[in-house]
């Protein structure tokens, strides 16, 4: 294997620079060494052809389970990258609801630890601290350590930071060290045992519902304390058409926030959940067409920053049980990015460009972690077959898990492969 | 004639003429129920098995007199004291209590789609018995045959149904099927206790008694759980009798018969008054009765789809 690349006639997109042309790229030991339209191979060069394929930045799911320390039958470390890495992502930054959570830093060390020792350690785990002991929202984690031991944001996500004291103390703290609060908004004493959206279908098939309005309500009260405290707060998995008209607002004002969608929200409504498919449930759960619409308007005018799968793992046997006492989640790396592609840039609201935006520059700027396509810098790569139609297939996921609405779906556009600290994966 | 389906999931979505067939063949055996002998041979040597993850007495006592007395061999399950309390999941009580060979499975369980989730799982004919706050559909079938009875025709009759629509799977039932029947749907409680989207299921909201008793032909009473005054729903038991309570001074105001129903067990003088539930206009034993009717026809129209 030579430790010299050559990839030819790809179509080099990095929004950053601007960059939008059929180009070679040389590497060398894992460094961008040349870019240019044409550069001639010689026989000691690997040469990979990415003829009508795209070479990106390096995309970021800044929303996953990894499951590991304490879930390993649903997922672990080694399956989730592998996971992520055949879905076209590099970096991975894992929420904290293991068991014990990553509340402090031995937990956040193991964990990145593990990343590097997976795969080659060609996809990078970023760990997200708890926000709070125990996730338990009451005392705040020790969040300076946590940061100085490599967590990028903080989040007690699965739950809220429900009690607006903490609230407002967390994002004063983390804002000390520029990191983001990363709120799973739900008001609990609005959720409730709700399963599902509330609405028409919830009626319809006499499931407890979750109404928009506890998701909204959370978002207004924490918007208010992150302009009072000047922190840095961002949304995890928007789920409500009030929800975007809410941070959009905020954004106007200059607020310091950010958030994210995951791509079932975007794709599905909750009129699926007709079919009591216990892969229709999730949380936030999925909403109504126009929620989806007011989603895909806030993708195209930037009001929302990033999509993520929030990939959640679990097991057959746990998703195969009645529809109230099956657990939340679906995974999600694998069809990220066909999903975005099918519904988002081949049905004209994203352009590739922005698309690229929002699953690499977007959240790597927000967790500061950028990557750009330049001469002098680590190779950091996504692939992507933007026409390719292919067939969704649960059984062929390197995920431990196989919890997706999607099997059998048919996409348009797929990743084919990615490079990271000089390993190459081509699908 | 056959019905669509192997299975009685619910009466959403099941077409007129389903319905109308359920309801014809439980004529056939009411008039069995009132012979002097009850029993016929309709079902022998198929087995049911009755699965009940929550209490009820009348519905499984209104399923198995409707199988013995279609002679079928009857074997009752319930949650308690099961394999279920050990801590194994519905699929694997169902299939092992499929491998001794059943015909058929009537589920009451307390969550929202297990019947349809079973069905997955399980070879034989399912039917819903109640599951949690989604369908009721042989009370439904019951209620509207009781309907029937009374008025001669389901279209264009006037129903309300009165209390807790939010955690009625009876109210749901009553709603797809009398709609699907072209009779004229309102639901009547107070507001917290009327579940979100319920009008785009073609029914009117009424939040006073007052303002649609005397629209209407037929009321469908609906049991309050006391736990919902716990829960928040509605401030005091005495307010909600006093707000929508069917008493006989309410009913005096209206110049013409109201027919009483109530799926049972009444709290009397809470949702019903007790000189209304054992009034002249109350059918409410009447659908009783019919249960075992509605449910003989549907076992045995269900035993004879592929």
């Amino acid at each position: 294997m030579s430790d010299i690349i050559l990839f030819q006639s790809g179509s080099l997109m990095d929004p950053q620079s601007h960059i939008d042309f059929v180009t070679d790229i040389l590497v060398k030991d894992g460094r961008i060494e040349t870019i240019k339209p044409s550069i001639s191979s010689k026989k000691e060069y690997q040469v990979i052809d990415l003829k009508g394929k795209a070479i990106c930045p390096g995309f970021m799911d800044m929303h996953v389970h990894l499951r590991e320390p304490g879930f390993e039958h649903k997922e672990t470390i080694e399956t989730g990258t592998l996971s992520a890495a055949f879905g076209g992502f590099t970096a991975v930054c894992c929420m904290p609801n293991t068991n014990p959570a990553i509340d402090d830093e031995s937990i956040a060390l193991f964990v990145q630890s593990q990343g590097k020792k997976a795969n080659g350690g060609i996809v990078d785990v970023y760990p997200i601290g708890a926000v709070t002991k125990k996730r338990d929202g009451k005392e705040l984690a020790p969040i300076a350590e946590l940061v100085q031991a490599g967590a990028v944001g903080l989040s007690d996500d699965g739950a809220p930071v429900s009690d607006a004291e903490v609230m407002r103390r967390a994002l004063e703290y983390a804002g000390m060290f520029d990191v983001p609060v990363i709120q799973h908004c739900e008001e609990p004493s609005l959720s409730k045992h709700g399963v599902m959206n509330e609405g028409l279908v919830s009626t319809s098939l006499g499931l407890p519902g979750i109404p928009s309005v506890a998701e909204e309500v959370m978002i207004a009260r924490d918007l208010m304390l992150t302009q009072y405290t000047k922190g840095r707060y961002h949304v995890a998995h928007v789920s409500t058409a009030g929800s975007v008209e809410l941070i959009r607002a905020a954004k106007k004002e200059k607020s310091q926030v950010t958030c994210e969608v995951t791509p079932h929200h975007f794709t599905l409504v909750d009129e699926v959940v007709r079919s009591f498919n216990t892969n229709t449930k999730m949380n936030p759960p999925l909403r109504t067409q126009g929620d989806v619409d007011a989603i895909k308007g806030g993708l195209r005018d930037g009001t929302i920053d990033v999509i993520a799968t929030d990939h959640a793992p679990h097991s057959l046997d746990e998703k195969e049980v009645d529809y109230i006492q099956a657990p939340f989640g679906i995974v999600g790396l694998e069809t990220a990015i066909g999903l975005a592609m099918t519904e988002l840039v081949h049905t004209g609201i994203l352009s590739f460009a922005q698309l690229i935006e929002k699953f690499s520059v977007n959240p790597r700027r927000i967790v500061g972690k950028p990557v750009a396509i330049e001469e002098g810098q680590e190779a950091n790569f996504t692939f992507i077959d933007p026409n390719a139609e292919w067939k969704v297939d649960v059984a062929s996921f390197k995920s431990k898990s196989k919890n997706s609405p999607f099997d059998g779906r048919i996409l348009k556009g797929r990743p084919i492969g990615i490079m990271n600290h000089g390993h190459v994966l081509l699908y | 004639m056959k019905l669509s389906s192997r299975h009685l999931l619910g009466l959403d979505g099941m077409p007129a003429k389903d319905i109308e067939l359920i309801l014809e063949t439980a004529t056939s055996f009411k008039e069995i129920l009132n012979r002097p002998i009850k029993k016929v041979p309709t079902l022998q040597g198929k087995t049911i098995v009755n699965l009940f993850f929550e209490n009820s007495t009348r519905t499984r006592i209104s399923f198995e007199l409707a199988e013995r007395r279609l002679s079928a061999d009857v074997v009752n399950f319930s949650a308690a004291g099961s394999s279920v309390s050990k801590g194994e999941t519905l699929k694997d009580t169902a299939r092992n209590i499929e491998a001794m060979k059943i015909d058929m499975v009537v589920i009451r369980h307390n969550v929202a789609g297990t019947p349809n989730f079973l069905t997955q799982v399980v070879k034989s004919n399912v039917i819903n018995a109640g599951d949690g706050i989604h369908e009721h559909p042989t009370q439904a079938l019951l209620d509207m045959y009781t309907l029937k009875e009374q008025f001669g025709k389901l279209e264009n009759v006037r129903v309300c149904i009165v209390g807790d629509i939010a955690h009625s799977r009876v109210a749901l039932s009553n709603i797809y099927g009398l709609t699907t029947m072209g009779a004229e749907v309102s639901v009547c409680g107070p507001a917290t206790l009327i579940p979100r989207g319920i009008e785009k299921l073609g029914v009117k909201v009424f939040y006073r008694l007052d303002d649609v008793i005397s629209k209407v032909d037929a009321l469908n009473v609906l049991r309050i759980q006391l736990e919902r005054q716990a829960g928040g729903m509605f401030p005091t038991l005495r307010e909600y009798h006093r707000f929508f309570g069917v008493t006989k001074e309410r009913l005096s105001r209206v110049d013409h018969p109201i027919t009483i129903m109530h799926p049972g067990p009444i709290n009397r003088d809470v949702e019903l008054s007790a000189d209304v539930a054992d009034g002249p206009h109350s059918v409410i034993l009447e659908q009783v009765l019919n249960g075992v009717a509605v449910r003989m026809a549907t076992l045995y129209l269900l035993s004879a789809t592929e």
